[in-house]
């Protein structure tokens, strides 16, 4: 189970990434445990300004706008496709 | 040419009158649809790969610690070209607050981001010009510069609420990414995908009112807020913008029709601005970092500036 962690209040793109990586995620197997994080306080600890932002098992994977699949799946990479150079 | 598309769809091919209302409408819709579409596209994927070389975390290492001045200048210029979303306005504000950059630099680069961005200029560009293109950045920078410096002689500071100044943010971390062509050229591409997707809507709204404007815009009303003595012509149109919220994007085939009913150009560049800059739902979500005081002196202080801005244009143009 990979720790997954969305940054962000209530927004637009928040929601869009979450539904994002879910779906990336269901489409590959990689089992993951998606919490988000709307304090404020706690979304700065993390030394990120812009939202949303992607804590994947503690370290930082992204920081405002939404990315697009194959940048999603590259984050897991070490679970879906370790060998494989060319999956992302 | 695409003037020339729009003849041929619309005149040659629809088969209607090029001298009818209707038919000047629908060529006007159909060519800045066309024309638009196409910058649009163009120039959202070619800021995107600038911009994946900042963000505003650079943005805050690179303000730090410079001198006011030069600090607001930066603060102002990445503020144009740094998007963000309005829910990421108050760890913005934060992370300013907590790096020790100056209150009244923040309120410049809160300014200058929304109100400056490619949509506004591709869209400005494609419909009414570089001139026009200009004066509306030149300007954007001139109230970004003059309303932080302004904002700051209250002493905002006191406003500020207790818990932002007790917050530690952690170490800015670099994202480890690739930085090769083929990864910046995939931001790009989706930044230009999902802005397009946003705000498509929006473009045709705002060409279709335009365009029926460009057909049937009241000609007395047109006259009575076209001209450029009228002073209270100005702060009526900011009065009516300020309130409205669409970041600019709809507003300005709004704007060529009202330019090309002979509405002076400070009043339209100032209706355009007050749109723009002041939205209420970014300033609710500031709520959550400083009070309202400062918040509705913000709008003030902006509201200000955009008048008089306004007033100039109409005087000296």
């Amino acid at each position: 189970m990979i720790e997954v962690k969305v940054l962000g209040m209530d927004c637009a793109n928040c929601k869009a990434i979450q539904m994002l990586i879910k779906q990336v995620c269901s489409e590959n197997a990689i089992p993951i445990n998606l919490e988000k994080i709307e304090d404020t306080v706690e979304i700065m600890s993390y030394g990120i300004m812009s939202t949303p932002g992607v804590v994947v098992d503690g370290k930082i994977a992204h920081a405002g706008g939404i990315p697009d699949k194959t940048t999603v799946l590259s984050w897991f990479k070490s679970s879906c496709c370790p060998t494989d150079n060319n999956c992302c | 040419m695409f003037e020339l598309l729009a003849d041929y769809l619309v005149f040659d091919l629809a088969g209607l009158d090029s001298s009818s209302k209707l038919g000047e409408s629908v060529q006007f819709f159909v060519m800045d649809i066309a024309k638009i579409f196409f910058m649009l596209i163009l120039i959202i994927y070619l800021i995107g790969l600038f911009r994946s070389f900042i963000s505003p975390e650079k943005v805050r290492t690179y303000v730090q610690g410079k001198s006011k001045f030069s600090a607001r200048i930066s603060a102002i210029f990445l503020g144009a070209f740094t998007p963000f979303c309005s829910c990421s306005s108050v760890p913005i504000f934060i992370g300013f607050v907590e790096a020790g950059i100056p209150l009244g630099v923040t309120f410049s680069f809160l300014i200058a981001s929304p109100m400056i961005n490619e949509i506004a200029v591709v869209m400005l560009l494609g419909i009414v010009g570089w001139k026009i293109t200009v004066l509306y950045v030149v300007s954007g920078l001139l109230v970004a510069f003059f309303g932080g410096i302004i904002m700051e002689k209250f002493k905002p500071e006191k406003w500020v609420e207790e818990y932002v100044w007790k917050i530690k943010i952690g170490e800015t971390q670099n994202i480890k990414k690739d930085n090769c062509f083929e990864v910046r050229n995939r931001y790009a591409i989706g930044q230009t995908k999902e802005i397009v997707r946003r705000i498509w809507k929006w473009i045709i709204l705002g060409i279709g009112l335009g365009a029926y404007f460009h057909g049937y815009f009241p000609q007395e009303w047109a006259q009575s807020l076209g001209d450029a003595n009228n002073f209270l012509a100005v702060p009526m149109a900011v009065l009516i913008g300020i309130p409205l919220y669409s970041s600019t994007v709809g507003v300005i085939p709004l704007a060529e029709a009202m330019l090309i009913k002979g509405v002076a150009i400070g009043t339209t560049l100032a209706f355009m601005m007050s749109i723009a800059a002041i939205s209420v739902p970014e300033l609710l979500i500031l709520r959550k970092v400083i009070k309202w005081q400062a918040l509705l002196l913000f709008t003030a202080i902006v509201t200000v500036s955009i008048i008089l801005i306004g007033i100039v244009f109409n005087v000296i143009l």
